[in-house]
């Protein structure tokens, strides 16, 4: 294993003491328990929005903190959710009086410790909202699996409900438009190689030289199959039609009911995409990825969106959501009506992404 | 016959020094369908309740108990985190204010416990967790104490029924966690969770071996 560490204990730490130097303007952090807030937390009578996972996804989610996006976010081990504790800090720190909403991607561990820490925070009297993002469609049933996982709609979901939260949204309002970000969001991710995780020493998984690994979250997970690899079109048009065929997803979620101070179960559907529709086109590096090559897949990603009468309103290119130094991209489409792109061109100002201020 | 609180105590830095030698055998199996972490995170856990247990090994058991699940919820993260600090707290409570403990106080303790993880983790038989050990392990633990067993020869049960219960889901598919995302390709390997629930059962096996 070769990487810019220290020690294989302090990798988290030291990364967050060195966003606190870097960006004291937009964030300030906080150590055991580890989170990080916007400079001006709580902000009064604005909604606070939380996420967190694993480490390893930068610049997501600390580096997403900030006006016009996330409170707060809490990070976890690399790979491995944070605790409750973390989330029950940090919704307090960024609680401005106007309630919290926690956005949590689909993954076991995010999902029972945010749980956990939703329990906690309404006993405590703040009020919450918690919203699931499951937009990988690599994940074809619910019955029997942990349901889709939430990839590349975190990072768009973050930016827009962050934009209402600082119009003015209240909680029901922001965890409305989240569960519809959530629901019009689709993704697909794929690894040419695998990743180390510092304190296991070794790459997750072992890929040959002629292959890919298809349907991959982001972990450094083995994903739904393994293949020869292909062409950049040929691999692009695969992912994009993986997305644009999706058929509709049913899953029942659970949702905390701040009224009964208890989970409910919510039956949600996604509708599939159609001719016609408008979408952010989002193509993210799973870290190791250069930019040069995720114009190449936009390429072609615009051209598939064009022949199936898709139109790209607005779209991100870059490393976004990443797992480490895997080589590998994401490709998420998000169905874009009036509110979304109001809010998707609203200024933003964190140290991941900033525009229109 | 019964447990002391000074076995429990002994279980549990037992249990820290098994999740510890075994770290890299548990993240090992993780890597094959999960995360690779479930070792780290679980020797990170215990290392801590390590750190706190001087600080309420004069307490009750159930307070011991209670503090230890605290601390793996707030230490683990994961999956585990959450499941594993259910476990210890459930079976805090189900023990509060208790010096020792009978066998059947003991069965009803983990029994408590593993009502606790199912009711967090939602998992069913066979979905390839940690429940394909719990479940077998407290039927043999539950019908040992009712025939009037010793605590060694009923735990010693618990621990094969366990260890089956692990064993056996290597040909299942996952259906929960992170290992469901594999479907097919998750059969034929050994589920983390459930190696570490049997490994922690044998460390209080080997307590009260010890002890007798």
């Amino acid at each position: 294993m070769k990487k810019l560490i220290n020690a294989v204990e302090n990798v988290v730490r030291e990364q967050l003491q060195g966003m606190a130097v870097a960006h004291p303007d937009l964030v300030k952090v906080q150590i055991d328990p580890h989170y990080v807030v916007r400079a001006d937390a709580p902000v009064k009578g604005k909604v606070a929005l939380v996420s967190g996972g694993g480490s390893g996804h930068e610049p997501m989610h600390g580096g997403f903190v900030g006006m016009g996006m996330l409170d707060g976010a809490c990070p976890g081990e690399v790979f491995t959710s944070p605790t409750p504790d973390q989330m029950y800090e940090c919704a307090k720190a960024v609680n401005g009086g106007a309630g919290v909403l926690f956005i949590v991607k689909n993954y076991t561990g995010d999902v029972l410790n945010f749980e956990t820490a939703a329990e906690l925070a309404h006993a405590d009297g703040i009020k919450v909202q918690s919203i699931l993002i499951d937009d990988d469609v690599a994940v074809k049933d619910s019955l029997y699996t942990a349901g889709r996982r939430g990839v590349g709609t975190t990072v768009l979901a973050e930016k827009i409900v962050g934009a209402a939260a600082e119009a003015g949204y209240n909680l029901t309002q922001c965890a409305d438009l989240c569960r519809k970000v959530n629901s019009y969001g689709r993704s697909m991710g794929m690894a040419l190689t695998s990743c180390t995780v510092p304190a296991a020493g070794k790459p997750t998984f072992e890929l040959g030289d002629n292959e890919m690994e298809i349907g991959i979250g982001i972990h450094g997970e083995p994903g739904q199959r393994r293949m020869e690899m292909k062409t950049a079109d040929e691999i692009t048009e695969m992912m994009a039609l993986e997305i644009i065929t999706d058929k509709a997803y049913t899953r029942t979620v659970r949702e905390w009911d701040n009224d009964q101070g208890a989970w409910v179960d919510v039956e949600l559907v996604d509708e599939p995409l159609k001719a016609g529709d408008q979408v952010i086109a989002f193509v993210n590096s799973m870290g190791g990825t250069p930019v040069s090559e995720l114009y190449a897949v936009y390429r072609k990603l615009a051209e598939v969106c064009q022949s199936h009468g898709i139109t790209i309103a607005r779209n991100l290119i870059g490393p976004y959501i990443t797992s480490l130094e895997m080589q590998g991209c994401s490709i998420t489409l998000l169905k874009a009506d009036e509110e979304i792109l109001r809010f998707w061109d609203a200024p933003v100002k964190t140290p991941g992404l900033r525009w229109g201020v | 016959m019964s447990v002391t609180r000074d076995q429990i105590v002994t279980w549990l830095e037992k249990t820290a020094v098994v999740l510890d030698a075994n770290k890299q055998y548990l993240t090992d199996l993780d890597a094959a369908i999960g995360d690779a972490d479930h070792g780290i995170n679980m020797a990170r856990g215990f290392t801590k309740v390590m750190e706190k247990l001087p600080t309420v090994a004069d307490k009750d058991i159930g307070n011991i108990l209670k503090t230890v699940g605290m601390t793996l919820i707030s230490s683990v993260g994961g999956a585990s985190g959450p499941l594993y600090g259910t476990f210890y707290m459930r079976a805090g409570t189900a023990v509060a204010a208790k010096e020792e403990l009978s066998n059947e106080d003991l069965a009803a303790m983990l029994q408590s416990g593993v009502d606790g993880v199912v009711q967090r983790g939602r998992a069913e038989l066979e979905d390839k967790t940690m429940i394909d050990a719990w479940f077998p392990a407290m039927a043999a633990l539950k019908t040992a104490v009712d025939n009037g067993d010793s605590i060694t020869n009923a735990l010693q049960k618990t621990v094969a029924a366990a260890e089956q219960g692990m064993k056996a889901t290597i040909p299942l598919k996952a259906r929960k966690g992170r290992a469901s995302y594999l479907g097919d390709r998750s059969i034929g390997h050994q589920d983390p969770g459930a190696t570490s629930t049997h490994l922690i059962l044998n460390a209080l096996l080997e307590t009260m071996q010890e002890g007798n």
